[in-house]
């Protein structure tokens, strides 16, 4: 437990010194989280979380549902579906909204899902502009929704070192760069024009060390794909990618059972895996508390031509 | 870093300077030394072929945008994270320039402390005195001084002491009570993580060392009790029909049950009933704690009003003075119209005066100033709509601070901080 509950009281009983106001680090990036998300509720018409079954997402609404205890969550989550998701995260899912007893909205482009659009054929920017940026566009627009919770964090990308914890977008959803609001203290602008929006980070001073700290400390339920075992892989250049699913392996790719884990998880297509041994929440922090490498490198989609920074410009998380 | 504590304190700073100074250099080595940097990152902004930290172009890593990059400037604050067995660190990472005094304003807002480096073969310039001056306006608690290049001077004792008084005496003047020097070769890598051989006389911390103790509380615990109102929770469910929760983060101060408090600008009087989390109910809570409280009574409290102890209320008043830093394209001036946002509330003002604006580079008061541009500061009175309570920035940065609006644009225009 991190807040002090009963177990902290009794041993303020044993310890007769005077109670220390202190909270760790992790307790105080909570504490910010639950701030932003009560201001966000609070200013907006119409919020939605947007909610990616990865780890960052089982946070986001773990805090989420602190922050508006005892009362239930006072908005929908939100699942952007690719189509390509592995099978784990969808389960996942379902079983986990139903547990909280969250609303779940799931939004498909099923348009460009119905004519094939896969990143192999049409290139990894194209597939991900439809089914990924496209897609939430569509749904935003669809709810009306005025405000989406993202769980961004600033230490994933050097284009997110900037974000704001209110990114402002026009219309289109696009993000300016050069036209973002100084945020100053823990005041929040969040005053938008018809028509425009906010994507609100509460996790954005997290890292990635923070955020598997806080899934141990608060036992948060996460897709067992983050846990190591032996999974059929192929290797694509310096990527372990996935190879449950054969129509996307190249010509002359040979899948193989390598002992393997996720470290952050997208589509199936496009996430590569990490060889690892670790098989429990400790395990996997130790592992990344050693790591020399960042966690997106494993992401295909951010490697290449179309950066992040294009991709949030047009619309994207 | 090896295997994260997790009862480690959380440490904001500010660091300011330009890269003449070396700050590149030195947040390199912090972030390289205590993997605040992973090596894919660093690889992709190598200049040359160098080891460890020296070959990195920090300004790169840190300078995300592409419109950064092609123009070579830093535009905008970067937030980066570090931690170290002791410590994490949130590091806002200022560009030094003084157009740029709206992105130091907005950096140093949310840090307890702040680092500025000065070219020991240069000593205490303009710009040193224009951040000095700065951070003290923001009520920083910890200023922390990196005379860096002291490779250059030969690692002489006597120049960096020459600078450590005039800082000293410039520091005292600016209400700046806790100063740390320390001497510094970012180049050589001596007194940021590891000591070096050079400066056997300098007998202080390094500025790691310095990070990892200096004291972070803030003391919020120890002012008086504010509680601002986020957001009133009445679920109406089944569970809970009759709940009424009002939500918050304590901005200073502490609380328990049975506390009597007063409900402000209205000034009704009820006692705490329960302090509520999904982690059980509590005996005490404390700043800066996110909570829930329930009163004893049924009385109408809606978010912008505040909770406090009902013998330490702050001010309540319809006109109010505040040191103000312009960030709007359009200059602050009298008789315009603003909202400003101070803890939860909204309300309409006209700054009906200015009183001065601080020229920022010799610190001295024009008194015949009709309007703020952007980035200059100076001292507004101002009229609101309705009352607001307050405190004195001075007396509480939480509930002393406000932002300006421009209620047509939307944009933040203006920090401001109560005087």
């Amino acid at each position: 437990m991190l807040t002090s509950g009963k177990t902290d009281n009794s041993i303020n009983m044993i310890d007769k010194t005077m109670p220390q106001h202190k909270l760790t680090q992790l307790q105080e990036l909570e504490s910010e989280s639950i701030h932003i998300m009560r201001e966000v509720v609070a200013e907006f018409r119409n919020p939605v979380m947007m909610y990616s079954v990865g780890k960052d997402s089982s946070v986001m609404l773990h805090l989420a549902r602190k922050a508006f205890y005892p009362g239930p969550l006072p908005f929908p989550l939100l699942h952007v579906d690719t189509g390509y998701k592995f099978q784990e995260m969808y389960e996942f899912r379902d079983w986990y909204v139903k547990k909280v007893g969250a609303k779940l909205i799931v939004h498909r482009n099923e348009d460009a899902i119905s004519k094939g659009m896969n990143p192999n054929e049409f290139g990894v920017a194209r597939c991900c502009g439809a089914l990924k940026t496209g897609a939430l566009l569509e749904a935003l627009e669809k709810g009306g929704y005025d405000a989406a919770f993202g769980g961004a964090r600033r230490d994933e990308e050097r284009s997110r070192a900037k974000e704001r914890v209110y990114s402002m977008r026009d219309s289109f959803g696009q993000w300016d760069p050069k036209n973002q609001r100084p945020e100053l203290w823990n005041l929040y602008n969040g005053r938008i024009h018809d028509g425009e929006s906010v994507r609100a980070f509460p996790i954005s001073n997290w890292t990635e060390m923070d955020v598997w700290q806080y899934i141990k400390e608060e036992n948060i339920p996460i897709v067992p794909l983050y846990y190591a075992k032996e999974r059929p892989m192929v290797e694509r250049g310096n990527h372990l990618i996935p190879a449950e699913n054969s129509q996307f392996l190249l010509e002359g790719e040979e899948p193989k059972l390598v002992m393997s884990r996720y470290r952050t998880l997208g589509c199936m297509p496009c996430t590569g895996a990490v060889r690892s041994s670790a098989t429990t929440i400790e395990e996997i922090i130790e592992e990344a508390s050693i790591a020399t490498r960042s966690e997106r490198e494993t992401r295909i989609i951010d490697h290449g031509s179309n950066s992040m920074e294009d991709k949030k410009k047009e619309g994207y998380f | 870093m090896s295997i994260a504590k997790q009862d480690i304190e959380l440490l904001r700073l500010v660091t300011v300077g330009s890269v003449d100074d070396g700050k590149s250099t030195l947040m390199g080595r912090l972030l390289y030394d205590t993997k605040g940097a992973f090596e894919d990152q660093l690889q992709a902004v190598r200049k040359d072929e160098g080891e460890g930290a020296d070959g990195i172009d920090l300004a790169q890593l840190t300078d995300g945008l592409a419109a950064e990059r092609e123009q070579g400037i830093t535009i905008d604050v970067a937030y980066r994270y570090f931690a170290t067995p002791r410590r994490k660190f949130i590091m806002a990472d200022c560009p030094g320039h003084e157009q740029y005094t709206r992105n130091m304003v907005t950096g140093a807002s949310t840090a307890n402390a702040a680092v500025i480096l000065i070219d020991a073969r240069k000593g205490v310039l303009q710009q040193t005195r224009r951040h000095t001056h700065i951070i003290s306006l923001l009520g920083l608690p910890h200023l922390i001084v990196a005379i860096n290049k002291m490779d250059l001077i030969d690692y002489d004792e006597a120049t960096f002491l020459q600078i450590k008084e005039e800082l000293s005496e410039f520091c005292a003047r600016q209400n700046i009570h806790d100063l740390i020097c320390i001497p510094v070769s970012a180049l050589a890598g001596d007194m940021v993580v590891e000591r070096g051989n050079n400066m056997p006389w300098y007998e202080g911390k390094t500025v790691l060392e310095t990070l990892e103790t200096i004291d972070v509380s803030g003391h919020l615990d120890e002012n008086e009790f504010r509680f601002p109102v986020q957001y009133v929770s009445r679920p109406q469910t089944k569970e809970l029909p009759d709940f009424r929760g009002f939500m918050g983060r304590i901005a200073s101060g502490t609380v328990k049950p049975g506390d009597e408090i007063l409900q402000l600008p209205a000034g009704k009087r009820s006692k705490i009933k329960e302090i509520i989390t999904f982690d059980g109910n509590l005996d005490e809570a404390f700043a800066p704690q996110s909570v829930t409280l329930t009163l004893e009574d049924e009385i109408d409290i809606s978010r912008g009003d505040i909770i406090v102890h009902a013998d330490k209320p702050p001010h309540t008043a319809k006109e109010l003075k505040a040191i103000v830093c312009w960030m709007g394209e359009e200059p602050l001036s009298p008789h315009k119209k603003y909202l400003i946002k101070h803890t939860t509330n909204t309300v309409k003002a006209m700054v009906s005066e200015i009183n001065y604006r601080t020229d920022i580079n010799e610190l001295t008061r024009d008194e015949s100033a009709n309007e703020l541009a952007m980035n200059e500061i100076g001292k507004v009175s101002l009229k609101l709509m309705k009352p607001l309570t307050f405190d004195r920035f001075e007396d509480n940065r939480a509930t002393g601070n406000f932002i300006i609006i421009d209620s047509f644009t939307n944009n933040t225009v203006g920090a401001a901080m109560i005087c």
